[in-house]
């Protein structure tokens, strides 16, 4: 088995602290959460971080709260974490459907939100969950914090607005009651990234789209979204006419790229299949919801 | 850097580097062989082992991810001479054939079974689906697990130690 | 010559297996569970790219690296003589380059540190200077007149000639057998062909445990010790004996507990002898296990044939004859493992499990860019590829004629009166019913039904496929006048010792790497003897405990192996009648066996069993002239003909055409593998079998890019099928014993994984055929389902684009 480069290791025992390990030693240093992201990438000798920050002992990161009207995820919440919980899964479906299919259990146990959206894989499934519904991710850094929209996290692949004394410590996801939201994903297998996968949320009034949320990944989409179609929604009967015409221009924005695990037109096609389908398990589910 | 891990309820202190992955700390630094390597990208399981009571692929931990914490690998699912069910109904329902997948397999049944005592088939393959098995089909293994279910109040069952496997020592 | 079990199933039947005690425990023991006093780990620094010449190696950096202790590169091994090894297919191989590189993933310096992590690092400080050149990725290409010249070593005068035609340069063998001009008769008479290309992509068999090895050289007593992930422990120990030149009485190989082989395990490879070579260096123990890229990218693959099938039919579904035209990639070495005279190993037996007129196939092996290899992951030398072929050609037969597949084959399956049956190929087929295992097959199916249900979802614009595969097999290779390895005739031995306390130890030739060995062959000596299974101790896997023989593959283990303990009980049990004919004070003709033991005719309750037998053969008794004492027996057996296993299996899967994701909803097997010592064990076989046809139909396959970069060099991309994929088989059997072996079993351990591939593809173009689909090539992704459906479809063997 491959192994990691010769590397340091500090233990931090809360945010303050790692913040101060991050700005001690630079941006050489990366955190450490499940290491489920970055150690495969140490192993491979993709990256080959001069010091580990190891976070998993600020069990203050970890945890799944209402507060008001937000759903507020603390970063270091294991997937399986939030798989499990009864509070995410009640006001985010989309939430319960993607972790269902995100790697396997086994990982789900150790690798975290924030983690798994900080390695910003372009086919990460939470980017396109929590683009989707339009949430916040909270930074810490050494002159505060900040608030950043899930629509603007992610400068490109691999790539996040988290600056190298900086750490993701919250997502916050706005709850707003009527809706119904969903998640579906194509894989070649269980537990692989997707080769395209959709997750959308939907408010009804009555039978008409008062807003949408649209994620899509690992097909190009910009910032994991599918604005152009959430615009064409809103206003719009729920008919299954209406949500394969946003499936079209969902797809029309993408920008797949051809790899193993399918050529770009094979991915735009699915995005727009997907995000149909999806769409019509949210409109289902708001419609659920409303009676 | 030091290091304290304790596995199967046995205090360990070592000096490792860093980087250290828990699996080879387990193989490596302390002996225990039963947990295996198969893959470099977090993918077969063959490297499954509990972490503070929850399985993990112990290739993507670091060990001193594991300082201060607690690790049950395939050596302590057994008290003493008497088998676990799970291990009983792997022997029982000719749940493995090479072996090598056998311990994190039967680690993750015994995680499953303690949070959920009657699981369906369909859950049980769902438990399993991150860790390869290249010998059975799973079928086996399912089966396995679910006799492994009904016979958990069966009490203990003391295996004869057969003692096989002396020989390929060197 | 067989002899029935007289007194009901004796030793045979399901029981749990012996060897799991230490497995449940964690208390295998694996090769890279080996530590010794003083080892060194070793690491192998790989060639980044396809092809290219190699302009320098500097391993000073390396060489100062505090934790290392030696490098040894190809200008090392070459001083040596050991820079070059023979394969199993008489070409040679670069143990580790030196002019040149010749896959992506070649071995190119082997590091000696302390640990493996500092073997690891070390490797980076290793300085390779390439000088890239154009490499053959399209197998198709590889004969064009402009091809580059993947193995110029093999040209004469280590000069590239420019009179050796271009053909020639990358071009290995040919190879055909039946009968052509009879095949074209028949084909330009018949009412109707079909024909079709396919391409059986490049897998690997991927066992969980990688390869590696424990090399331990004691100059003193010049004892080379191994501790080595190897399916055949003699034919290694005679090869590295006669590559290394160290005497093969001083050589011991020890396989000792292998997390599975499907046939990976079979070759020498590179690594191997680089440890060999670093203990003789350090003098000190080495170990090398090797990574799972390295297993990916290196050791032996599987398939990779590009196939162009015909068959022809009468208009009423007679099928008549077939041909083949198989174009064989073989990577930039020929090491297939394959019996010396089928370089195409056993493709031949294509002519499947019906009644030919005529057959016609040809075989064109080329050198390419890639990893060696081809013949490995279960495919019984090449009777995947095989079976795949005529299996997918009569379905598009059946679909051509309008005739339900499940009734053309009946109509054509080879009757039981017909065996033994020579097939057009030259293949004798033993035994079998085979229309009673189809029909035992459609009826667990419940074919009727699931035709009926497809009607149904077809009307409402939902996709189901049902799929049918009826395989024969070869196997238990093989009569040594012409079946061998490198010269080496595959008999294999069996020793038989029974103690004086009635207990029996077997020593085997063959190693095996989960197949219950350690169960079973107890189980045939205790039948054989009256004993029971734990009686009766199995040896296996070390070269200076057992007999010689050719190891475990091509499913031979009970066919060849386990008629030779078969042979060896019944002369232990002979031998025994002779000394409890003098314990008894009676002739050996007063006695006969019965239910376990040597009974007086006509006076059963007079009796010895083998335990006391034991006993009185190592005591005072006085035993008749010419019987020597003791209770033992070897023998060495040499199979007449291969055994012919055959089932008839059906997939069921549900296809989504949106998206192109398939779910396999059921796998209906039947199989006959003759007379089943464990049935537990055999299905367990089936199962793992069944599972493979599923990831190979649906993901398994390495494809490289242009440049030759192999694109399934991790299991994140090498994709293998989870408890998801696989749903719960269901099994039958039927039971046709072998006319030849001892106690009529054929072998099973390949046998689903070569009849399912073709089971879940025919359920898959079943279930497109509506939307026009007539063939698709493996691997069913999603996409190259939709691909399929838009009338696109894709190459597996290349880079999606």
């Amino acid at each position: 088995m491959q192994v990691p480069a010769q590397v340091e290791y500090e233990k931090a025992v809360s945010v303050e602290h790692a913040l101060a390990l991050l700005a001690r030693y630079g941006p050489g240093a990366r955190i450490l959460a499940g290491g489920h992201s970055l150690i495969p990438m140490m192993k491979l000798r993709l990256l080959q971080p001069e010091v580990l920050i190891d976070i998993n002992g600020i069990t203050d990161l970890c945890y799944i709260n209402l507060a008001g009207a937000l759903l507020q995820i603390g970063t270091l919440t294991r997937h399986a974490q939030l798989l499990d919980s009864a509070l995410a899964r009640a006001h985010f479906a989309i939430l319960h459907d993607a972790e269902r299919v995100i790697a396997d259990p086994i990982v789900r146990n150790w690798g975290t939100v924030g983690g798994s959206l900080c390695q910003a894989d372009p086919s990460e499934d939470l980017s396109a969950a929590f683009a989707a519904m339009k949430g916040t991710m909270v930074i810490h850094g050494p002159d505060g914090s900040r608030e950043v929209s899930a629509r603007e996290f992610h400068t490109g692949p691999y790539e996040t607005v988290v600056g190298p004394s900086e750490l993701l410590t919250e997502i916050r996801l706005p709850i707003r009651p009527g809706g119904g939201s969903g998640y579906q994903k194509v894989s070649r297998r269980a537990g692989d990234w997707p080769i395209g996968a959709a997750g959308a949320a939907v408010w009804l009034d009555g039978d008409t789209i008062t807003d949408a949320g649209i994620g899509l990944t690992a097909v190009g989409a910009t910032h994991f979204a599918a604005a152009e179609a959430e615009e064409y929604l809103r206003g719009r009967d729920a008919g299954d006419d209406t949500l394969r015409r946003a499936g079209e221009i969902a797809a029309e924005h993408c920008r797949p790229v051809s790899d193993q695990r399918g050529p770009a037109d094979y991915k735009r096609h699915l995005a727009r299949e997907l995000t149909t389908r999806v769409l019509r398990l949210a409109v289902s589910r708001a419609r659920g919801a409303l009676s | 850097m030091r290091v304290t891990v304790t596995v199967n309820g046995t205090g360990y202190t070592r000096e490792v580097e860093p980087r250290l992955l828990l699996i080879h700390f387990l193989r490596d630094e302390l002996g225990l062989t039963g947990s295996h390597w198969g893959c470099d990208t977090s993918n077969c399981g063959a490297c499954v082992v509990w972490l503070d009571e929850t399985p993990v692929k112990s290739c993507t931990v670091l060990a001193p991810m594991a300082d201060g914490r607690h690790v049950r690998t395939v050596e302590g699912l057994s008290r003493g001479a008497v088998l676990d069910p799970v291990q009983q109904g792997f022997a029982a329902c000719h749940g493995l054939q090479c072996g090598f997948c056998t311990p994190g397999m039967m680690l993750t049944a015994r995680w499953l079974l303690d949070r959920n005592p009657d699981p369906s088939e369909a859950e049980v393959r769902e438990a399993i689906s991150g860790q390869i098995c290249r010998c059975t089909g799973y079928e086996n293994i399912v089966r396995s697990v679910l006799w492994a279910a009904r016979h958990e109040s069966a009490g203990g069952y003391e295996a004869p130690d057969r003692g096989d496997g002396a020989d390929a020592r060197p | 010559m067989h002899d029935r079990d007289t007194g009901g199933n004796g030793a045979y039947g399901s029981i749990p297996r012996k060897e799991d005690a230490r497995f449940v425990r964690g208390q295998g023991t694996f090769v890279d569970d080996i530590t010794l006093p003083g080892m060194l780990h070793g690491a192998i620094l790989r060639s980044p790219v396809a092809h290219a010449r190699i302009l320098s190696v500097d391993a000073s950096a390396a060489l100062a690296h505090p934790r290392v202790e030696a490098v040894l590169t190809g200008a090392d091994l070459a001083e040596r003589g050991l820079a070059w090894m023979p394969t199993l297919s008489a070409d040679v191989q670069a143990v580790l380059a030196t002019d040149k590189v010749r896959f992506q993933g070649q071995e190119i310096a082997f590091v000696v540190a302390q640990d493996r992590y500092a073997a690891r690092d070390a490797l980076e400080l290793i300085a390779v200077d390439y000088e890239m050149l154009p490499p053959v990725i399209d197998a198709r290409k590889a004969l064009d007149p402009d091809a580059p010249v993947v193995r110029d070593d093999l040209v004469r005068d280590d000069v590239v000639r420019d009179d050796v035609p271009a053909r020639a340069r990358n071009h290995i063998f040919d190879w055909s057998a039946g009968d052509k001009a009879a095949a074209d008769a028949v084909f330009a008479a018949a009412a109707v062909t079909v024909s079709c290309d396919m391409v059986y992509p490049r897998s690997h068999p991927a066992p969980l445990e990688t390869c590696g090895i424990v090399a331990d050289h004691n100059a003193v007593t010049g004892q080379l010790t191994l501790w080595s992930t190897s399916q055949a422990p003699h034919a290694h120990r005679t090869l590295y004996a006669m590559v290394t030149g160290l005497p093969e009485h001083k050589i011991r190989i020890v396989s000792p507990d292998l997390g599975g082989g499907f046939g990976n395990k079979v070759p020498l490879y590179p690594g191997y002898l680089c440890a060999v070579a670093a203990s003789m260096v350090t003098g000190r123990p080495v170990k090398w296990v090797e990574d799972r890229s390295e297993n990916l990218m290196s050791t032996t693959f599987a398939r990779d044939y590009h196939m162009h099938g015909e068959i022809a039919a009468t208009a009423d579904g007679r099928i008549l004859a077939l041909r083949a035209r198989v174009l064989a990639d073989h990577g930039a070495f020929n090491a297939t493992a394959q019996p010396a005279k089928f370089p195409a190993g056993f493709f031949h037996i294509f002519t499947g499990s019906y009644d030919l007129e005529a057959a016609f196939c040809e075989v064109t092996g080329v050198y390419t860019n890639k990893a060696p290899g081809g013949v490995s992951y279960s495919c019984s030398f090449r009777i995947t590829e095989a079976v795949y072929l005529v299996e997918r050609l009569t379905d598009m037969l059946a679909r051509e004629l309008g005739i339900d597949p499940a009734e053309l084959r009946m109509r054509n399956l080879l009757r039981p009166e017909q065996f033994p049956y020579t097939c057009p190929t030259g293949w004798q087929y033993d035994s079998g019913d085979y229309p009673r295992a189809l029909k035992l097959a459609l009826d667990i199916a419940g074919y009727d039904d699931l035709r009926r249900e497809q009607a149904e979802r077809r009307a409402r614009g939902e996709y189901m496929g049902i799929g049918i595969s009826f395989f024969t097999e070869g196997v238990g290779a093989g009569p040594r006048s012409h079946m061998d390895i490198l010269g080496l005739g595959m008999a294999d031995g069996a020793d038989l010792r029974v103690h004086p306390t009635g207990k029996a130890v077997l020593a085997i030739s063959v190693q095996t790497q989960g197949q219950g060995h350690e169960t079973t062959f107890a189980q045939i000596v205790a039948h054989e003897l009256g004993l029971t299974p734990d009686d009766v101790e199995v040896v296996h896997g070390d070269t200076d405990r057992t007999p010689f023989g050719l190891g475990t593959y091509g499913s031979r283990s009970t066919p060849v192996s386990g008629a030779a303990a078969v042979m060896a009980a019944r002369k232990v049990r002979d031998r025994a009648r002779l000394v409890a004919a003098a314990m008894l004070e009676l002739s050996a003709d007063d006695l006969e066996w019965l239910d376990g033991k040597w009974r007086v005719r006509g006076d059963p309750d007079q009796a010895a069993g083998i335990a006391e037998i034991a006993m009185a053969a190592h005591s005072s008794l006085e035993l008749p002239e010419g019987v020597e004492g003791h209770l033992d027996a070897s023998a060495v057996y040499n199979p007449p003909n291969l055994t012919f296993p055959f089932g008839a299996y059906i997939c069921v899967t549900d296809v989504d055409p949106a998206t192109g994701e398939v779910k396999v909803r059921r796998f209906i097997a039947v199989d006959d593998c003759g007379v089943r010592i464990n049935p537990m064990i055999v299905e367990g076989q089936v199962h793992r079998g069944l599972a493979d046809g599923i990831g190979m139909a649906l993901m398994q396959a390495i494809a490289f890019d242009e440049a030759g970069n192999c694109l399934g060099g991790s299991f994140m991309d090498y994709l293998l099928p989870t408890a998801m994929e696989c749903p719960s088989p269901e099994l039958g059997t039927t039971v046709t014993p072998s006319p030849h072996h001892p106690i009529g079993a054929k072998g099973v351990g390949e046998s689903a994984t070569v009849g399912s591939p073709a089971a879940v593809v025919n359920s898959v173009v079943d279930a497109l055929a509506p939307l026009g689909v007539v063939h698709a090539d493996m691997p069913l992704t999603p996409a190259n389902v939709w691909l399929a459906i838009q009338g696109r479809p894709v190459r597996a063997d290349l880079a999606v684009s």
